[in-house]
């Protein structure tokens, strides 16, 4: 029954979702502030119909009801019960069904916090929602529906999660992932509502901002998590593969950054208008193509999925619609938009057009690379290509370098113009950064290094322009003003980290057996024990690996349901080193690959990431927002009156 | 042009400039370092060329898979299924799910005496899926 039941309420979120985009879009066609207010209360029955929806089916997974195909294709008897529960998110059909509570869960608190906004654009922006969670519903609900029970109904254990999915980072990175992916739906909504009433200023800019720079934040923290888990899980100590995957959910993020930032210029100087409102169609855009690519396997990727050719065909038509209809509606109203911008010298715009104009370059490249092997595949008639990681950062690697730079002159810029004599202590603080650049490949291998030095140097300029920034203003901080400043920090700190742990990681694959003693960078690892260890539901071979007092215990872990192997690696983490060992194949007599590594400042690179989502999210906290929002209410209040 | 004209051109130009120049390496460095696909009937043939960085793959022959007792180099047989099969050397870690019978994908280089040396084992990291470059290949089941 419950299953039934949770099919039954996606049904009715499905019909929800109707609603709204039909009472939305009335209500603020037809000026009717009833409608839009009655659109609040359907935004809420969505959210709630898809959370129980959401849950029950979550039941079924706890409850081991094999009965419903999608629980018994991804869910076993053995697995411990938080396993089970994130089972749900383990493959395409139970994803979909996240993705639209996700969704709903935006809809419902743009509908709840929006009381500020005139009718009409609130309108605009829940009916525009809806019809995107519709189309989501609609799919899911027709082509890759999880509620569906197996027939004939037997008796089964379970055919398993796939083993690489047991794992913790399974629970937080794709919920994470969805919520900034979908996220990006709200600034979407909002720029198609501001085309559809013609207004866009800087209320509209304010209004996007929050909840623009909360998706962010979380998509940040969704990327960061996913490379973690990449790292100690399936990359044998690689954190970033360039690979389709990866790349999918890095395009939006890139898109994602150069809006928050066109969005300020948008707000305080009511420029890049229409830009900004392209950039917002463009990063859901983007996440739409993140989420065909990934789901349709048209791309060799190393993240598993195996794909049914006709739920990418429906993939593609939801993301080629989306964007015909927002890129045409925009062709259309462009034109009503209107801003003037003067570039006198280096201030604040000219950085920020810079930002924008790098960010949209690498996402290009990015872009162009990833898709290569398609278009050369379709024009080809069948040939096969691939790209590998080294292309990916020679274009790449460059861009972010002198965007670093322009980083670097952020505090010291003002809007309009600035003084030039403003610059000169940041340009001391290069010549700091650029010796102390210089310093540091030596202390790592002995020899220099001009790579490692830019990029260092680069990132050390960035930490001090901003200190110093932040130490000037001490007694007058706003938290959107140190917002700012982290997150530069933070993007600052994952750049020495990527530096440092790309350019002097030490990596060696062996052939060892029990006894051995081995030095792999300074220090020696011994080999010195092999023992069988069972777990719920695999049976593992765990090594044992002194180095100093520091015990490192790799697995490899056979699953039994479905035969798969895994490799946990043993890891020692460092805030500046971290220690990992891998156990690979036996290789015959007692002997077994291993790979030992060391990795310097590797945590940094999520360390940065992190430290900037919840700059993001501090900026969201600004008391600037609250007071408007409070102001604005009144004023909507006000307006919604005259119009009765 | 007056001056506020002058400085917009200056700054119109100066990122279209920049925007192309960046493109054209862009599309320069993918140019030099493609990797073409190539199936075993056509690395037996003599079509892959030779001593380039490449990619083949196929179906890893069962019992073909020879271990040294030294160090970690490990030989094995790729096949099409379809009488085509050509020899791989490797030296490193072997992915968790490359199984005799199954698809792998290798990178590296070809000799003349047809012999492949791969820099990377590729093998699919779920039992469902299948590299597209495979799809065509049907592996016994």
């Amino acid at each position: 029954m419950i299953p039934e039941l949770a099919h039954f309420l996606c049904v009715m979120g499905f019909t929800c979702g109707a609603a709204l985009a039909i009472t939305g879009f009335f209500g603020a066609k037809q000026s009717q502030p009833a409608w839009v207010r009655a659109a609040k209360q359907i935004a809420i029955a969505q959210f709630l119909c898809l959370l129980c929806s959401f849950v029950l089916l979550d039941i079924a997974f706890l409850r081991d009801d094999f009965t419903v195909q999608y629980v018994a294709d991804n869910s076993n008897t053995l697995l411990p019960w938080y396993y089970k529960a994130s089972a749900m998110w383990g493959d395409h059909e139970g994803s979909f069904l996240l993705w639209t509570l996700v969704m709903a869960g935006w809809t419902g608190a743009v509908a709840l916090r929006s009381e500020s906004l005139s009718y009409e654009m609130r309108g605009y922006v829940l009916s525009v929602l809806g019809l995107l969670n519709v189309a989501f519903l609609l799919f899911l609900l027709s082509a890759s529906n999880p509620f569906l029970r197996a027939f004939p109904l037997e008796a089964t254990v379970g055919s398993d999660l796939n083993a690489i999915l047991q794992d913790f980072g399974h629970l937080v990175h794709p919920p994470f992932l969805y919520f900034g992916y979908v996220g990006f739906s709200v600034a979407f909504a909002y720029a198609v509502a501001a085309l559809l009433t013609g207004r866009i200023d800087a209320a509209w800019a304010r209004w996007s901002r929050p909840w623009t720079n909360t998706a962010w934040a979380l998509l940040t923290v969704g990327i960061a998590l996913g490379s973690w888990w990449a790292y100690y899980e399936l990359g044998w100590g690689g954190w970033w593969f360039w690979d389709p995957v990866e790349n999918a959910s890095f395009m939006p993020w890139l898109a994602g950054t150069a809006l928050i930032h066109s969005l300020a210029v948008t707000e305080k100087r009511g420029a890049f208008k229409s830009w900004t409102v392209l950039l917002a169609l463009l990063t859901f855009t983007l996440c739409l193509v993140g989420a065909f690519l990934v789901r349709s396997g048209v791309l060799t990727s190393v993240h598993a999925f195996a794909i049914d050719p006709e739920r990418g065909m429906y993939l593609a038509t939801i993301v080629a619609l989306v964007a015909c209809l927002s890129l045409s509606l925009y062709a259309f109203r462009v034109g009503r938009l209107r801003s003037r911008i003067a570039y006198r010298g280096i201030s604040r715009e000219l950085l920020l057009l810079a930002n924008n104009v790098l960010l949209t370059l690498a996402l290009a490249v990015i872009f162009l690379y990833t898709l290569y092997p398609l278009f050369y595949e379709w024009f080809t008639d069948g040939g096969r290509v691939s790209l590998g990681p080294p292309y990916f950062n020679r274009a790449f690697v460059p861009l972010m370098m002198i965007l670093a730079g322009c980083l670097a002159l952020v505090p010291v810029s003002r809007w309009k113009r600035t003084p030039l004599q403003l610059f000169r202590p940041s340009l001391y603080m290069l010549g700091g950064a650029l010796l102390v650049g210089l310093v540091v490949p030596l202390m790592y291998s002995g020899a220099l290094h001009i790579g490692v030095t830019i990029c260092v140097a680069a990132a050390l300029w960035i930490l001090s322009t901003h200190l110093a920034d932040l130490y000037r203003s001490r007694s007058s901080l706003t938290l959107s003003f140190l917002g700012m400043s982290i997150a530069h920090m933070g993007f600052a700190i994952t750049v020495i980290g990527v530096t440092i742990t790309s350019g002097f990681s030490v990596s060696q694959d062996l052939r060892l057996t029990v006894g051995d003693e081995v030095r792999v960078g300074d220090r020696t690892y011994v080999f010195e024990d092999l023992r069988i260890v069972n777990g719920p539901n695999y049976v593992a071979h765990q090594a044992q690996f002194a180095v100093g007092d520091i015990r490192l215990l790799p697995e490899r872990r056979q699953y039994t349901t479905r035969n798969t192997v895994t490799t946990e690696a043993g890891i020692r983490p460092g805030f500046t080193n971290d220690l990992l060992v891998s156990l690979g194949e036996p290789v015959g007599e007692g002997a077994w690959a291993v790979r030992i590594q060391e990795k310097p400042l590797i945590r940094w690179v999520w360390l940065g990431a992190f430290l900037a989502a919840i700059a993001g999210l501090l900026a969201v906290l600004d008391v600037r927002y609250r007071r408007l929002r409070l102001r604005e209410t009144r004023s909507a209040r006000e307006s919604e009156v005259g119009v009765r | 042009m007056n001056r506020v004209r002058k400085r917009r051109l200056g700054v119109a130009l100066f990122v279209f400039l920049g925007s192309s120049t960046t493109l054209a390496l862009a599309f320069y460095a993918m140019q030099q370092n493609l990797e073409f696909f190539y199936l075993p009937d056509r690395v037996v043939s003599g079509e892959a060329p030779i001593g380039k960085t490449i990619r083949a793959g196929g179906m890893v022959v069962a019992g073909s898979i020879r271990r040294s007792n030294e160090d970690l180099s490990v030989r094995f047989e790729l096949s099409d299924m379809a009488g085509s099969s050509f020899s791989v050397v490797y030296e490193g870690l072997l992915p968790n799910l490359f199984v005799e019978g199954q698809g792998a994908i290798v990178s590296g280089t070809l000799d003349e005496s047809g012999l492949f040396y791969a820099d990377q084992v590729l093998a699919k990291h779920d039992e469902n899926y299948m590299p597209p470059e495979l799809a065509d290949l049907h592996p016994a089941e």
